[in-house]
């Protein structure tokens, strides 16, 4: 298992390497650039402003100063665009948010959806199956974006009970929204997975033996049936971990919660280079890591994973 | 050899000695808790004025800090850290008078070495500024040379001869220099705190600054905080307390929160809202003048399209764009029909009686119709089919659609349209690869020539290559009279005959305000709004 472990963060390396690489070309690629305006910067004040940033520099020189000022300072560089901002500054200011609702939303997802999900299959074709089914599908026909302004109708312009938006410093009623917005269609997903897994493992030959030498139905799903059935679960939810704690753009935007969800798109409509970088490599990293981690989980909950 | 040039407005405010004390109507009183939050779209790009280009940045630091003049709720120039200014006859030399009683907020005096410090470092290539370019705009001697690297900074044509004076040279007379002292580019800023702190100076805690407020808190992407500052000149003149801004990307989100009493103001009234929020919420739903121009522009280049190159076609597009659909139908929020590239609101701008503003849409169709036909194109003659570019927005493509089916009605010109990206969108205008391409101007400062300069054959912004010497002629010329009205004009009546592009229609800003806050420059054209001019009054 440790030689898999050190195996895989190996792989890590050269993958991360491909990553910014390919990113930095595709960057480079796009037109226009993070100075450009409907109001063009006359020549000279233009050619300040790019030796500024080093891009007066050829483009490998550039890629290779990027890369050695991360490995070598662990400096992302400052942003293009928010002059006042460090790429390290803004992810330090962002990240947290995204983390706390999209960990809570994360929690939320796991538990309700993996409960509904159970139930339905252990009660199948009866209503409370109808009615998860039903809440999954709708769930996952109703964007977040469209959720977001329902909630705030109902729970801030009507009950009066919730603020708008906002964060706070992540004071606990700021959160509330974000993460029902941000975890519904994951419960969906999760519970929809969930049943149709549950359903398989309660039809094998296994579980019919658990039965017909007479367990209650309780023990059975717990002691056996629920292990096997998660595996598909936990393949899902590694990417979609990482997905939640790296925010939403709409939770972002909608919410004004001030996470990196946003950075993703508006770096990238505004050239913001070392930003878009900055976040790609973020979440680059998360993915590999918790891709990981989920490995690793598959080989504790099924016995028959070698690695 | 000198002589005074204050307004006399301005006189008379000083002689009041204060700018804008609240104005208490019968049974009013002001309101126990002085605050004011405002929204903004986008995240600040940056407090530093050296480095601001755009509007929400401006806004706060017109807050923090005072440059020489301020503006009032007329747009009218008024004492700021300067209690006056006296210009040479040549119109080439302003000599400012500094209050002796303005001190940063860490208490040491507001000098004239404060100023030339700071417009020094906006012109020093080392620091960078994307506005650099503002102070040779403003005419300062030597400013496009020092941003270019040919000079060094303090050959800039400004000097403090002692702590309480500021003399500024400029290459030619420009009557609206005083007006630009109040962008944040010329205001003064801390030396010694930049020195101390580096790139790092904006943050709250290191900055010090020389308005009525200070920053108190800031976080990237949710809020900034502004507190009222104690040892401002002016301090007893101000009265609200604690200026918030927050940080909303979502338009009708911020209506929500400002329904929900969390806002006083909105940035803006998302698209095709202002009717059905006019009736609702009346005279807290605003509309006024913002100096802006919305056009469309042909690609004068020789080899672009042949059609286009035809004057009586470009004339015959532009006729047949009837603005008030436009205006009245699809945007619906204040805006004005444009026949013109100078924004009706302009200080001291007339128009010129331009004959397609005279006449009636008929009128216009049927003059369309007969060019058109006169250079063999549409209905009867050469088809032609021509491509508007714009970038991806919901209103530019309303504005296109519309455009492409009364040039389709009036005159069989048939139309595709595509929509870009806004960096690729810019890039394509920039490289010439573009028929017809949507375009906006916003006024650099509120003077006339701050929109007619684009059309002039070396501007930046001309990126739809209109060379006409004689505009060119003319704009340099106006710049050096002392009334060049006439000459604006006839710039003006000349676009209107060669037809570069197709003005359609002036901006206006729409926002809520709550009505319990008072003193909201409804008449600067700039909408220059100073906190410290404003009150509140308690909910009735």
């Amino acid at each position: 298992m440790l030689s898999f472990v050190i195996r895989r963060l190996l792989v890590a390396i050269p993958t991360m390497i491909v990553l910014v690489v390919v990113s930095y070309v595709l960057m480079f690629a796009a037109p226009g650039g993070p100075f450009n305006s409907e109001k063009p910067l006359p020549p000279a004040v233009m050619a300040n402003v790019e030796a500024r940033y080093g891009l007066d520099r050829p483009y490998v020189v550039q890629i290779a100063t990027y890369v050695w000022n991360i490995v070598a300072r662990w400096d992302f560089g400052p942003s293009f665009k928010y002059r006042d901002q460090t790429v390290s500054g803004l992810i330090a200011q962002g990240f947290p948010v995204t983390l706390t609702y999209g960990f809570w939303a994360f929690v939320v997802a796991v538990a309700a959806g993996v409960s509904l999900g159970v139930a339905a299959a252990v009660r199948q074709n009866s209503w409370l199956d109808y009615g998860a089914v039903g809440f999954a599908i709708g769930s996952s026909v109703l964007p977040n974006f469209v959720l977001a302004p329902i909630l705030v109708l109902v729970f801030t312009l009507w009950l009066d009970w919730l603020p708008a938006g906002g964060w706070y410093g992540g004071e606990a009623r700021y959160v509330v929204l974000p993460v029902i917005a941000l975890a519904t269609s994951y419960l969906a997903a999760i519970a929809r997975i969930t049943r149709s897994s549950m359903l398989e493992v309660l039809n094998s030959g296994f579980i019919r033996t658990a039965r017909a030498k007479g367990l209650p139905m309780r023990l059975i799903v717990w002691r056996h049936a629920l292990k096997p059935a998660l595996l598909p679960v936990l393949s899902y939810l590694g990417p979609a971990f990482v997905a939640m704690i790296t925010g939403s753009v709409v939770i972002d935007m909608f919410f004004s919660t001030g996470g990196i969800g946003q950075s993703f798109v508006n770096s990238a409509l505004n050239r913001d280079y070392s930003v878009m970088m900055g976040v790609t490599i973020l979440v680059g990293a998360l993915t590999i890591a918790f891709n990981l981690v989920v490995d690793v989980l598959y080989a504790w909950i099924d016995p028959k994973i070698r690695y | 050899m000198f002589h005074r040039s204050l307004c006399a407005s301005a006189l008379a405010l000083l002689a009041t000695g204060a700018l804008a004390q609240p104005q208490l109507a019968e049974g009013e009183s002001l309101a126990a808790e002085q605050t004011f939050s405002y929204n903004v779209i986008d995240e600040f790009v940056t407090l530093d004025p050296a480095l601001i280009e755009v509007v929400d940045d401006n806004d706060v630091a017109r807050q923090l800090f005072e440059g020489l003049m301020n503006q009032d709720a007329t747009g009218q120039v008024v004492p700021g850290v300067a209690t006056g200014y006296e210009v040479s006859e040549d119109g080439l030399t302003y000599t400012f008078a500094l209050r002796p009683e303005a001190v940063w907020s860490d208490g040491t005096p507001v000098t004239a070495g404060d100023f030339v410090y700071a417009w020094r470092r906006v012109v020093d290539p080392a620091t960078a500024s994307p506005y650099s370019w503002f102070i040779g705009l403003a005419g300062v001697e030597n400013a496009d040379a020092i941003v270019a690297g040919e000079m060094a900074p303090d050959a800039l044509g400004v000097a403090a001869p002692d702590d309480r004076t500021l003399v500024v040279t400029l290459t030619r007379p420009a009557p609206f220099f005083p007006q630009m002292t109040a962008n944040a580019n010329l205001f003064p800023v801390p030396r010694a705190a930049i020195e101390a702190s580096g790139a790092e100076w904006t943050q709250p805690g290191n900055m010090i600054s020389n308005g009525a407020y200070v920053l108190s808190e800031r976080v990237p992407q949710e809020r900034i905080v502004m507190t009222r500052n104690p040892l401002y000149w002016d301090d007893a003149g101000t009265t609200l307390d604690t200026v918030t801004a927050l940080v909303i990307n979502d338009e009708n989100q911020a209506v929500t929160r400002w329904r929900d009493g969390e806002l006083d103001k909105t940035a803006v009234v998302p698209a095709g809202q202002f009717p059905a929020l006019k009736e609702e919420l009346g005279d807290e739903t605003v509309a006024v003048p913002n100096l802006c121009t919305y056009y469309y522009q042909f690609n004068m280049r020789p080899d672009a399209t042949a059609a286009l190159q035809d004057v009586r076609v470009r004339e015959a597009l532009s006729l047949a764009v009837d603005r008030g659909v436009i205006v009245n139908a699809i945007l619906a929020g204040g805006q004005r029909e444009a026949y013109g590239l100078t924004h009706w609101a302009t200080a001291g701008w007339t128009p010129p009686q331009l004959p397609a503003e005279a006449m009636t849409q008929e009128e216009r169709n049927a003059r369309a119709q007969a060019l058109m036909a006169e250079a063999g194109y549409g209905t009867g003659g050469e088809p032609l089919s021509l491509e508007i570019i714009f970038n991806t927005s919901e209103s530019h493509q309303q504005i296109a659609v519309a455009v492409g089916q009364m040039w389709k009605q009036t005159l069989g010109i048939d139309t595709t349209l595509a929509n870009q990206e806004w960096q690729t969108f810019l890039d394509t205008r920039k490289q010439g690869n573009f028929e017809i391409a949507r375009a906006a101007w916003c006024a650099d400062y509120n003077e006339a020539s701050s929109f007619l300069d684009i059309a002039t054959s070396n501007s930046e912004a001309n990126d739809f290559r209109y060379v006409n010497p004689d505009f060119d002629a003319l704009i340099d010329r106006a710049l050096t009279v002392s009334d060049p009205l006439a000459d604006y004009q006839a710039a003006e009546e000349m676009l209107a005959r060669d037809v570069p592009i197709i003005p359609i229609y002036f901006y206006a800003s729409n926002f809520l305000l709550n009505d319990a806050v008072r003193g909201w420059p409804m008449e600067n054209a700039q909408q220059y709004w100073y906190a410290k001019d404003m009150w509140r009054v308690a909910e009735q």
